[in-house]
């Protein structure tokens, strides 16, 4: 007769999945309970942000996800536009597609190296975290930070983008491209990968629909949901991209969708490069005063964008203040972070327990919140 | 669609990678090899303290709370604090929003980004020129116009066009709509460096908050707290706070007299006096005279009265108010705003006895037998005559009795005497009262027909001249032509007529040391034409009440009464304030006023105690 046993994953560091702890029951190596315990990293963002001035949570808010943190500063700056009903310019929109799409491309790299820590294949993060680089060294010049940007602004971009950028983004670009067969040698055609990942962290369309579960976890399982198409912001109705997508619903099929999609992203960006306004201003002050006193109509409003890990949104409510009344983040990874840990771990092996969190993304901030 | 198709097995697969056991390692070591940061890189801060001032809106807006004023041991110039940001390495997240919004431009962020050590303290610095490691490093993130977060743009005063406005005498200043004061409003980073610049210390932030929350209530309290003549220093104040805003110093700073105007404009008199009822206390027992109905005499009835006591003002003229009824012009201060004011003083019991100078009606020896203490506020009345050759002549006239007549005579023009409007005008002088002597003749010429011919002359320069930046301009606009850098030399009289003013080129106005000193070149001559003359160079106070036995007993220099920091004389009873003690300034005579009422209540509260 087996003996369950307690075990705790986290909340240190366990390979790339954030400091989130899960509680562990298993009996053998068979999981038989999860349960998420969450609140170890960047706690209580919610309420933090109805203490700051609306342009002081520009520097909180990019931590709720840190690999991708821009897509925290776009909708923020999506709903306050919205609620002051302010157009921004031409060329912000199309900056902000550069930044968002680079900033996919290195959460989607970050979490292909992930799984490397769960597969036992090293090499892996040992690939993938130096490309990211290469593209955070492009952060770095455009924006002056390498992780939190703290450039996309309620009324555009902070600054424009510094001379001769255009030529260093499509230079990393062409070296990602140029990678491609040595990463799909590695990791998609590996038989340890395709052995360890085909079947395993399996989820259903019928599933991920009830979890609300979205992004590559939902393509994965056959639906071309993806907010860049049924709702387009920025200029994303411009650019020509497709969305792929799988039937297998399991963790080789969302890892591949990552990869795939990294190619769309590297097109997305050439296209912004080839339509965008070549000069112009980059962002508008939509009502006077110092940053100190910006006060954002009454009013409340849902903007979503697609993260890497899926929709990705703020309900956001204001009284007419100079702080926010409420904001509510609907992070991607919550669904299958917290439900999809608790319902869908039971009855994996002990050892596919970190496939799930990596091909799922989990990203302990965004539960944290 | 499968994926499982998409990318076939490879037999290569596991061995890709080892083709790469042999290439460099990119390991970068920190910090031995250092790796330049990009331009733009939001390293640890700098700070000029030479341009810094204090003003700590770095710190106001930090969403971290990194930065706390720290107080620095540095000589300031006004309008500066002697404090200067220091950040906190543990706390801070490098967003720069400190530097985007600055207001002088000295923060800004360096490509520094290692700092290596066992201390904790070293975290937390002050920045200064050399940032933290003491030795030059290249700047990184800077502000630029995209990522300014102050406004520096005031939002614009509607005025009467110039050609509009020099046909009459109405108010051309228009005020704020609600909309706009809230905007203009919103400028302000609450830096308080007004605070400490203005002579009445008013608590500026506070009643500029109030009209950004659309509670104009709350700032007639906030106002009244240290001025009691707000609907006229809302329009005629010399505005000292506005050279102090911090957002001056890369923009336009916030216009806080408009906003001042703003607040009053809104508030009706039954309300203010209301408010200021609910503020008297039963404390003070006893009589005080005022002798003068100016700023600074009003200024002292009001809080007098505050305090309980029973308060009588002493007026020659037949109207309260002083120089702000009689000289500054309607167009810049009409009656309707001052008696706004005045009726608020009144109604807390002040009496105003007007028609009675002291020294002829009554004896100031009388006035100390009957009342507690005696508050002389009795302003600068007098005219100063450059004395050149000619200067008796009776079209050369006096700038304050001239702007008296021109006011008497608008308020009530068939009692009055008709001031006289020369075809050409010269005025001597380039101060606030030449440029109201020059304007209100420009537009009674207009209003008679004429052509505006009206020139001013004066020792300074067009940089130094002492008049508000806007007199200047907006005279200008009028019609009125500049002659500076010149020094009057005759009065050219011909057939008993006035022809000009014959000046030579005045080379230098002020020494080194920055006192009045002028020095001429006599070779460099030049007439100017005109059939009147007025001499606007200065006023002098009167003091032919004070008889001589109290005179002797007190104490004066270059014509003002030295007082304590309470306003009192060496004379126990007798107080003082205003032009008589610092000079011709409307809001100084208010602070006067104010400290006056103070330093009375003291000294009779002692005295009984
Ligand atoms: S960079 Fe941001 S967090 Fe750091 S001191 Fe400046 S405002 Fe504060
Ligand atoms: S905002 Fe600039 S000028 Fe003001 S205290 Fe900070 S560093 Fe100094």
């Amino acid at each position: 007769m087996s003996k369950e046993v307690k075990l705790f994953l986290g909340p240190n560091h366990p390979g790339m999945h954030g400091n989130s702890s899960v509680h562990l029951y298993v009996e053998g190596d068979t999981v038989v309970k999860a349960r998420l315990v969450p609140g170890f990293l960047h706690r209580g963002f919610e309420k933090l942000m109805e203490k700051r001035l609306w342009f002081q949570n520009l520097a909180l808010i990019p931590r709720i996800c840190v690999p991708e943190p821009d897509i925290n500063e776009m909708v923020f700056a999506m709903a306050i536009e919205s609620l002051t009903k302010t157009e921004i310019p031409e060329r912000a929109h199309w900056i902000r597609m550069i930044i968002l799409e680079l900033a996919r491309i290195a959460s989607h790299l970050m979490a292909m190296g992930g799984i490397g820590g769960a597969t036992g294949l090293y090499t892996m993060p040992y690939w993938t975290m130096p490309d990211r680089d290469r593209i955070l060294d492009i952060f770095e010049k455009i924006t002056g930070a390498r992780i939190y940007h703290m450039y996309i602004i309620p009324g555009g971009v902070r600054k424009d983008l510094p001379g001769g950028i255009e030529k260093e983004i499509l230079a990393v670009l062409d070296y990602l491209e140029s990678r491609k067969p040595e990463y799909e040698n590695l990791l998609l055609k590996h038989r340890v990968i395709r052995t360890r990942t085909k079947g395993i962290a399996k989820l259903t369309k019928e599933e991920a629909l009830e979890m609300g579960v979205t992004g590559v976890g939902l393509r994965a399982t056959g639906l071309p949901y993806d907010i860049r198409k049924i709702d387009p912001y920025a200029r994303y109705d411009k650019v020509e991209f497709s969305v792929p997508t799988a039937t297998e619903g399991d963790a080789y099929a969302r890892f591949t969708l990552k990869y795939l999609e990294v190619q769309q992203s590297i097109n997305i960006i050439r296209q912004c490069i080839d339509m965008m306004p070549k000069e112009g201003p980059v962002n508008i002050k939509f009502t006077r005063g110092s940053a100190l006193r910006l006060r954002v109509p009454a009013g409340s409003i849902y903007c979503h964008v697609e993260s890497s890990r899926g929709e990705y949104g703020y309900f956001v409510v204001s009284d007419g203040g100079e702080m926010p009344y409420r904001i509510h983040v609907r992070g991607a990874s919550y669904p299958q972070g917290l439900y999809g840990v608790e319902s869908k771990l039971p009855g994996t092996r002990l050892e596919d327990v970190a496939l799930w969190l990596g091909t799922m993304d989990f990203c302990s901030p965004e539960i944290d919140r | 669609m499968s994926v499982y198709e998409t990318f076939k097995k490879s037999f290569w697969g596991p061995t890709i990678a080892w083709k790469r056991l042999f290439t460099k390692p990119v390991t970068i070591q920190v910090p031995r090899v250092y790796r330049e940061a990009s331009e733009r890189y939001r390293g640890f801060h700098v700070n000029d303290w030479e341009l810094c001032s204090g003003c700590s809106t770095c710190s106001k807006v930090c969403p971290t709370d990194a930065i706390k004023m720290v107080p620095v041991d540095i000589e300031v110039e006004s309008g500066k604090k002697a404090q200067r940001p220091a950040i906190d390495y543990g706390r801070c997240s490098f967003c720069a929003m400190c530097v985007d919004i600055c207001t002088t431009g000295s923060l800004n962020m360096t490509r520094e980004y290692i700092h290596i050590s066992d201390d904790a303290n070293t975290f937390f610095f002050l920045p200064d020129e050399t940032g933290i490691h003491h030795q030059e490093v290249p700047l990184g993130y800077q502000r630029d116009e995209a990522s300014e977060l102050l406004d520096l743009e005031r939002v614009e005063m509607e005025e009467l066009p110039a050609d509009e406005r020099v046909d009459s005498f109405i108010e051309y200043v228009k005020g704020y709509s609600r909309e706009q004061a809230i905007a203009e409003a919103s400028r302000c980073v609450d830096c308080e460096l007004c605070v400490d610049v203005c002579p009445a210390n008013m608590d500026i932030p506070r009643y500029i908050e109030s009209v950004f929350k659309n509670d104009t209530s709350e700032g007639v309290e906030w106002i009244y707290k240290t001025n009691p003549l707000p609907g006229v220093c809302g329009r005629v104040c010399t505005h000292k706070c506005e050279t102090a805003c911090s957002i001056g110093n890369r923009g336009e700073p916030v216009a806080i007299r408009w906003l001042k105007r703003y607040i009053m404009d809104q508030e009706s008199v039954e309300d203010i006096i209301k408010h200021s009822k609910e503020n008297i206390s039963k404390k003070g027992k006893g009589k005080i005279a005022i002798i003068g109905a100016g700023p600074s005499g009003l200024s002292a009835s009001y809080y007098l009265s505050l305090m309980g006591y029973k308060v009588t003002i002493f007026e020659a003229k037949e109207l309260p108010g002083g120089v702000m009824r009689y000289g500054i012009p309607r167009y810049r201060l009409p009656d309707e705003a001052l008696d706004k004011d005045i009726d608020v003083i009144k109604a807390l019991g002040v009496e105003i006895k007007c028609n009675t100078t002291v020294g002829k009606d009554i004896t100031l020896t009388e006035l100390k037998n009957k009342y507690d203490a005696v508050f002389l506020g009795t302003g600068f009345m007098l005219g100063r005559s450059t004395k050149v050759p000619g200067t008796d002549h009776e079209d050369v006239l006096m700038a304050l009795p001239l702007l008296e007549k021109i006011r008497d005579y608008l308020r009530d023009p068939e009692n009055s005497e008709k001031p006289p409007v020369p075809d050409s005008l010269i005025v001597i002088g380039g101060g606030n009262v030449a440029m109201d002597v020059a304007r209100s003749i420009a537009r009674l010429q207009r209003m008679e027909g004429k052509k505006v011919n009206v020139k001013v002359t004066s020792l300074e320069s067009m940089e130094e001249l002492p008049a508000d930046l806007e007199e200047i301009v907006e005279g200008r606009e009028e019609g009125i032509q500049f002659f500076p850098s010149r020094g009057p030399k005759e009065v050219i009289i011909e057939n008993e007529k006035i022809k000009g003013l014959k000046t030579i080129a005045c080379t230098r106005v002020f020494d080194d040391d920055g006192r009045f000193s002028p020095e001429f070149d006599e070779s460099d001559v030049m007439t100017i034409d005109g059939e009147m003359i007025v001499e606007a160079i200065g006023q002098a106070p009167d003091y032919s009440y004070l008889p001589n036995e109290l005179r002797e007993k007190l104490e004066f220099v270059r014509g003002r009464l030295m007082v304590n920091e309470k306003g009192q004389t060496s004379i126990p009873w007798l107080f003082a304030g205003g032009d008589i003690v610092n000079g011709p300034d409307i809001i100084h005579g208010v602070a006067d006023g104010h400290k006056a009422a103070v330093g009375i209540d003291e000294f009779l509260t002692r005295e009984e105690g």
